[in-house]
Order: C-alpha cells, then sequence, then structure tokens
C-alpha cells in the first residue's frame, strides 16, 4: 500500500501532480489518499475546538515542528487597544477567543508570535515572510485562503476545525486528488493594472464556481512578470474561483524571495532545497483537465459592483442591467445584487460614491501593496466626503518596514488612519467595520453581504484604486490618469 | 459524530444560488470557542430582522417572516433544498456546526463549494448533489404542498419522495463508511502510524529541510 515519495515516472507532470505525489503516504482502493502535511498555521478562530478535541481524546500533537500560531482575525488594530497586551481587547469573546490561542500554544507546546510579538500578523502574510511556508511543501490551515501559500510552488489549502485537529494528531489529511487547471495570462498589463485586478478579472471570466474540484496553476508570461507577493495576491484569491488551491511554478523570484527569511534553510541545506525547488514547474507537455489562455491587454482596473467576486468590471464601465441578462435566475441574481449595493441599473462605475475605504487584508497587505497606494496617496489628501480611510498592514514586519520607509507618513500627512497589523475590516470581527449601506473600496477579497459589517457594500479593487478612490471620494480610472501624470 | 443511516423527513427551501459561509453564520459567532450551540444563528441575518450578536437572547428578537425558516410549515425540517454552489466562501467548520444544530441533517444542492462539502461529512451531515432540473422539480412540489417530505437513504444511495419515486446519488465509499458508523477519521488515520513514520524517514532523507525547522 505504501507508495515511496519521489517516484520517478515517465509520465509528463503539472506541478500539482508532482507535489501530490511526494506527499502521498498511502493510496486507498476508493481513490482518496493519506496525503503528508509539511506545514500548519494555525490562528485564533479555527484552532480552539482542535485542541479542545485533543484533549478530550487524550492526544498529543503528532509532531511540533511543523506548526506555527498567530492571532489575527479578532485582534484589535488601535495602538492604545494594543498598547496593554490581550487585556485591552475590549470585546470579551475576542479577547476569550485570543486568550485560548495562547494558552493552547503554551499547553501543547506549538510555536506562537503572540499578539506583543513583532512577527505577528495575518497567518497568511507571516508564513512566506518568515520562511515557515516554503516550496515543495504541503501547507494547510483553517483558513480558505491558505490557498496564498501556493504563490511559492506549494500545494496549499484551507482546512475546517476537524481536519486541523486531524493534522495535529496525525500530520495527516485524507484526501481526493483534484483536477489540474491552468490559467495562463499572457502579454504585458496596462497601466494601472496590478495582480488584484489580474485575479479580479479571472474571477469576472470563469465565475465563483469555475475552478471547483481543481488545482489551478496561473501561468504565462504576465504572471511570471509578477513578484512573489503579486503571486500571493492571485494565489489568494483562487479560493474565490471556487479553487481550494491555486499555485505558481518556482523560479528565480521564487529562490530569491525565501533566500535569508528565518525558518528558510540555509548553507547545503539551502543548496539542497534549492535543487528540488527548481524541479517544481509543470512539464512541458503535462496535461490540464481544463486550460484557459487570457489576454494580459485585455485587462482594466478592476471593481467589484456586487455581492459575489465575480461581479466584478473594468472601472470604466457601467453596472449590468438585469433587464439585458440571459436567464432568469441570473437576472434576479443581479436585481438582487443591485438592491443590497444600493446600484441602479447603467449607472457608471466611476460614479459610485464611497464612504470608506480599506487597504488591507491577506490579500493586500504586504510591503508592496502598501508603496503602491503611498505612491497614489503621497501628498494628496483623503476627500473630506469620506468616513475613514483605514490602512491596516498586514504583519508587525510589514509594519515596520512601511515606517522605515515613511509610508506611514505619507498615509497619515494625506488623512489615512495608519493602524496595526491584523484582519481588521476585512471581515469585520473586531470593531472595524462598515455601517448599514455604507459603501467601501477594499483590497480585501470578499464582497459578500454583510461581510464587512451589517449591511455593508464592499467593492474589491487593487490598492492603487483604493488609494485614488480614497482622494476622489469614487472610483477613477487609474490607467488615465497614470497616463496623464 | 452522530451516527447517518436514513434521514426521513420535512425539506425546507433556500432558493437562491450562491449561498455562502457568511451568510450561514455570521462572523460575530465564530468568537466562540466552542462547537455547540450555532443553531439560533443559523443563516441569521436573514432570520432576524436586527443585527445578531453573540450572548443576545434569541428568542425576543424580531423576526423576518418571509424568510422559510420563521415559517410554521418548515417547523422542524432536517433536509435543506438548495440551489447552486452551496457553501462558498470560507472554510469555517462553524457553517456545518451551526447546520448541525439547528437540526439538519441533509442538505441537497445541485453543486457545492469544495471546503464546505467536505466539512459536512465531518459532522454528521450528508451533502448530496442532485441535478438542477430535479431541485427545481422538488422547489416547485415544495411551493404547491406543504408538509413535503423526502427520504434519505444512504444505505441504498436514493432519495424517495412520497410517491416513491427514487433519485439516486454519488458518494464516497470512505465517507458513507464512515457516516454509516459514526467512525472519526482520526482513530481510523492512527492505525495507519507506521505508514506515516515510514514516509517521514523516507522523506527526511530527500528534504531534510522540511524537519525541525521550527522551534
Ligand atoms: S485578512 Fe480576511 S481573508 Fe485574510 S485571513 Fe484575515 S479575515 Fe481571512
Amino acid at each position: 500500500m505504501f507508495r515511496q515519495p519521489q517516484v520517478s515516472t515517465k509520465m509528463a507532470q503539472t506541478l500539482y501532480d508532482k507535489l501530490w505525489d511526494a506527499h502521498v503516504v498511502s493510496q486507498r482502493e476508493d481513490g482518496t489518499a493519506l496525503i503528508y502535511i509539511d506545514r500548519q498555521l494555525l490562528h485564533e478562530v479555527t484552532s480552539p475546538q482542535a485542541f479542545e478535541g485533543l484533549r478530550l481524546a487524550g492526544r498529543k500533537p503528532w509532531r511540533l515542528d511543523t506548526n506555527i500560531a498567530t492571532p489575527d482575525h479578532n485582534v484589535p488594530t488601535t495602538v492604545i487597544e494594543r498598547r496593554s497586551g490581550i487585556d485591552g481587547i475590549a470585546d470579551e469573546t475576542s479577547r476569550i477567543q485570543v486568550k485560548t490561542l495562547d494558552d493552547n500554544c503554551s499547553h501543547f507546546g506549538v510555536r506562537e508570535f503572540d499578539m506583543g510579538s513583532e512577527s505577528q500578523g495575518i497567518v497568511h502574510v507571516m508564513g512566506p515572510e518568515q520562511g515557515a511556508t516554503l516550496p515543495g511543501m504541503t501547507i494547510v490551515c483553517g483558513d480558505s485562503h491558505t490557498s496564498t501559500h501556493g504563490a511559492m510552488g506549494a500545494l496549499a489549502f484551507g482546512i475546517g476545525t476537524s481536519e486541523v485537529e486531524h493534522v495535529l494528531a496525525t500530520q495527516c489529511l485524507i484526501q481526493r486528488k483534484m483536477k489540474n487547471m491552468r490559467i495562463r495570462v499572457d502579454g504585458q498589463v496596462r497601466n494601472g493594472v496590478t495582480a488584484k485586478d489580474i485575479v479580479l478579472y479571472i474571477i469576472g471570466k470563469i465565475g465563483t464556481a469555475g475552478g471547483t474540484g481543481c488545482a489551478i496553476e496561473f501561468a504565462g508570461t504576465a504572471i511570471e512578470a509578477l513578484s512573489m507577493e503579486g503571486r500571493m495576491t492571485v494565489c489568494n484569491m483562487a479560493i474565490e474561483a471556487g479553487a481550494r488551491a491555486g499555485m505558481v511554478a518556482v523560479d528565480q523570484t521564487t529562490i530569491d524571495y525565501f533566500k535569508g527569511r528565518p525558518f528558510a534553510p540555509t548553507g547545503e541545506l539551502w543548496d539542497q532545497a534549492v535543487a528540488y525547488w527548481e524541479t517544481l514547474v509543470s512539464d512541458a507537455d503535462a496535461h490540464f483537465d481544463h486550460e484557459l489562455v487570457l489576454d494580459a491587454e485585455d485587462i482594466e482596473p478592476q471593481v467589484t459592483w456586487g455581492t459575489s467576486p465575480e461581479m466584478v468590471l473594468g472601472v470604466s464601465a457601467q453596472v449590468p442591467n438585469p433587464e439585458q441578462a440571459d436567464d432568469p435566475v441570473k437576472k434576479a441574481g443581479i436585481e438582487r445584487a443591485l438592491e443590497y449595493m444600493g446600484l441602479k441599473a447603467d449607472q457608471k462605475i466611476s460614479d459610485i460614491q464611497l464612504d470608506r475605504v480599506f487597504i488591507g487584508s491577506c490579500t493586500n497587505s504586504r510591503i508592496e501593496d502598501l508603496r503602491a497606494a503611498a505612491a497614489v496617496a503621497k501628498g494628496q489628501q483623503v476627500a473630506s466626503s469620506l468616513k475613514q480611510a483605514l490602512v491596516v498592514p498586514g504583519s508587525g514586519l510589514v509594519k515596520k518596514q512601511a515606517e522605515a520607509e515613511g509610508l506611514d507618513k505619507i498615509f497619515t500627512e494625506a488623512g489615512f488612519e495608519w493602524r496595526e497589523p491584523g484582519c481588521s475590516m476585512c471581515l469585520a470581527m473586531n470593531a472595524d467595520k462598515l455601517g448599514q449601506g455604507e459603501h467601501c473600496a477594499s483590497t480585501s477579497n470578499r464582497n459578500f453581504e454583510g461581510r464587512q459589517g451589517f449591511g455593508g457594500r464592499t467593492h474589491l479593487v487593487s490598492p492603487a484604486m483604493a488609494a485614488a478612490a480614497a482622494i476622489a471620494g469614487h472610483f477613477v480610472n487609474i490607467a488615465e490618469q497614470e497616463v496623464a501624470q | 459524530m452522530k451516527a447517518l443511516t436514513v434521514v426521513e423527513g420535512l425539506v425546507a427551501p433556500m432558493d437562491r444560488s450562491n449561498v455562502d459561509t457568511d451568510m450561514i453564520i455570521p462572523k460575530q459567532f465564530l468568537k466562540s470557542i466552542k462547537r455547540s450551540g450555532f443553531g439560533p444563528n443559523l443563516f441569521d441575518e436573514l432570520r432576524y430582522l436586527d443585527e445578531g450578536q453573540p450572548g443576545m437572547d434569541n428568542a425576543s428578537r424580531p423576526l423576518n417572516p418571509d424568510f422559510p425558516l420563521n415559517q410554521e410549515r418548515y417547523k422542524g425540517a432536517s433536509i435543506l433544498l438548495n440551489r447552486a454552489n452551496f457553501g462558498c466562501g470560507s472554510s469555517r467548520e462553524h457553517a456545518p456546526w451551526a447546520l448541525e444544530d439547528y437540526g439538519f441533517r441533509v442538505v441537497i444542492a445541485s453543486s457545492f463549494a469544495d471546503i464546505f462539502y467536505n466539512n459536512c461529512f465531518k459532522n454528521g451531515i450528508l451533502p448530496i448533489v442532485v441535478d438542477a432540473t430535479q431541485i427545481d422539480q422538488w422547489f416547485s412540489e415544495m411551493a404547491a404542498q406543504p408538509g413535503f417530505s423526502l427520504t434519505v437513504d444512504l444505505p441504498n444511495q436514493v432519495i424517495r419522495d412520497a410517491q416513491d419515486n427514487t433519485v439516486p446519488f454519488e458518494v464516497d465509499a470512505f465517507r458513507k463508511h464512515c457516516l454509516l458508523n459514526g467512525l472519526d477519521d482520526i482513530a481510523l488515520t492512527l492505525q495507519d502510524a507506521d505508514a506515516i513514520r515510514q514516509y517521514e524517514d523516507k522523506r527526511a532523507q530527500v528534504h531534510p529541510w522540511v524537519f525541525g525547522q521550527i522551534k
């Protein structure tokens, strides 16, 4: 039953096939396999019941050196609340959850960057930044945006709490192999078009269920041209296209990114690792079950207008008219979304007036995202019609780096609030949230009803677009703006 | 985990596509460190007219009379009928916990989001994929006849209506086995402990950097 890892096979393989094969512990007759997990990231929301389960069953973690934890969803982002540590968390249930993570980590001996640590951050920002998640690994976390880590040529996917417990107890998961899908984006993107726009455009094309049952490999020259951070933004939203895992092949950009990271291998181990990582690309004649090729030049800066990430359009477009929908289910969907969003059919996207702007989340809170937003905000002022414009760095280290570059000054001088790291307004589990009916330009990944606060209206955009929208008070065609400059 | 064999029950409708996990259980309820007690907040934003918060007395909150679960005819339903892409969004297991706590044992949809689908099995819920035409038909029948019920027979993998019409469904043999017997997958996996150790030994030879980095 046992199958050797690293079987040499003559069949051409996709990146996903290679990653899968290297982690099969045993193949079962019913088509499922026991898969070995190299790294588990833990946070306060989806881990308490898993640790409780271990305790109740009298089990211990299988291996400790594979887990790493940090609180992110509930942590407050104001300096004042953060100053007094956990006791400073005003909301009692949030405080208990964060405290429970600390207690569980110390009880079981799991390494944690707690709220007071400079390395604390959103799990998906912290992992790669620390070199805790590396190419070639299988990476899981009780959070669907774990797909982010596929950007480095890893097999990374979100799991539920029962599976978190399963990985803690056995270091394995029972999985069925997914289908292979490749999305190539070829050519050069236009001015003002970022990784976020690429992925929103893809979701607009294939829909939120377009990747269901698949592992998506993002490829093509426009993807290769992205930095690691841009690739993480793209893979982060693979789940929004219905795929549990998104990935990008390893290249020099990947290897350069990991060199010298705290948990990355060093010396001889580094050389050995690089030699393996370089094999993590799809073979030239590998077979994909689905393949889609897009032209980068067709992509405009994107803005979502509805309540699902697939309800997205270029900034120069108009909100759709339900009368033009081709089937009744679609028509009803558009009508419902327009009603929730408080928008009129055929209204210009650039006429949508904003109440708040949020720059942050595991999609877009890395240093590069903050640099892009700051470049737009520099020397400008947030529109007086806005109630709030928030910038929330993804981790303590991102915050430190941004401050070293003076980005915090640029933001605060322009009228943005500069916060402590965490998930913040991405999902409104802490005090950062939208009021009923408020429109928000957000760099996060989900525009579902109520996601950023009860009755809140989210428009997903890139960091540059969010900053430009904060200044104008509405969406603007940043592609044209840049040309004008 | 509760075993599931045959579920004979009232069907409740959730007549829209892309029902996401935020809709199933809004995030303010994720702050709990327990697994139970989420039922009263299932579909909270659709079910109540005010904004729900943990610790509120749900019995005194204003109900949305248009929402099916608030209607007398769907009280006690154990089967939820949906459209496409049910359970999309986050990986939160609170979604199946809330469905289970409310009393649903079976969810039927024309498609499911992968993680949610998987999470159902781990929590004693059977998710069933049925084609959209059949689902359409059940929605119309349900609208026409209060008390519309179905029998979901897991051992035989069929759904039966009151007229004895049957619709077969697919389910993984392993998941079926676990659900029928209420088995915990950790204990099952630990039966393979030797294979896991053997794998680790071999892997440590070829990819040593994967081990021992985090201390
Ligand atoms: S930033 Fe948002 S999407 Fe990312 S992990 Fe936090 S809550 Fe989830």
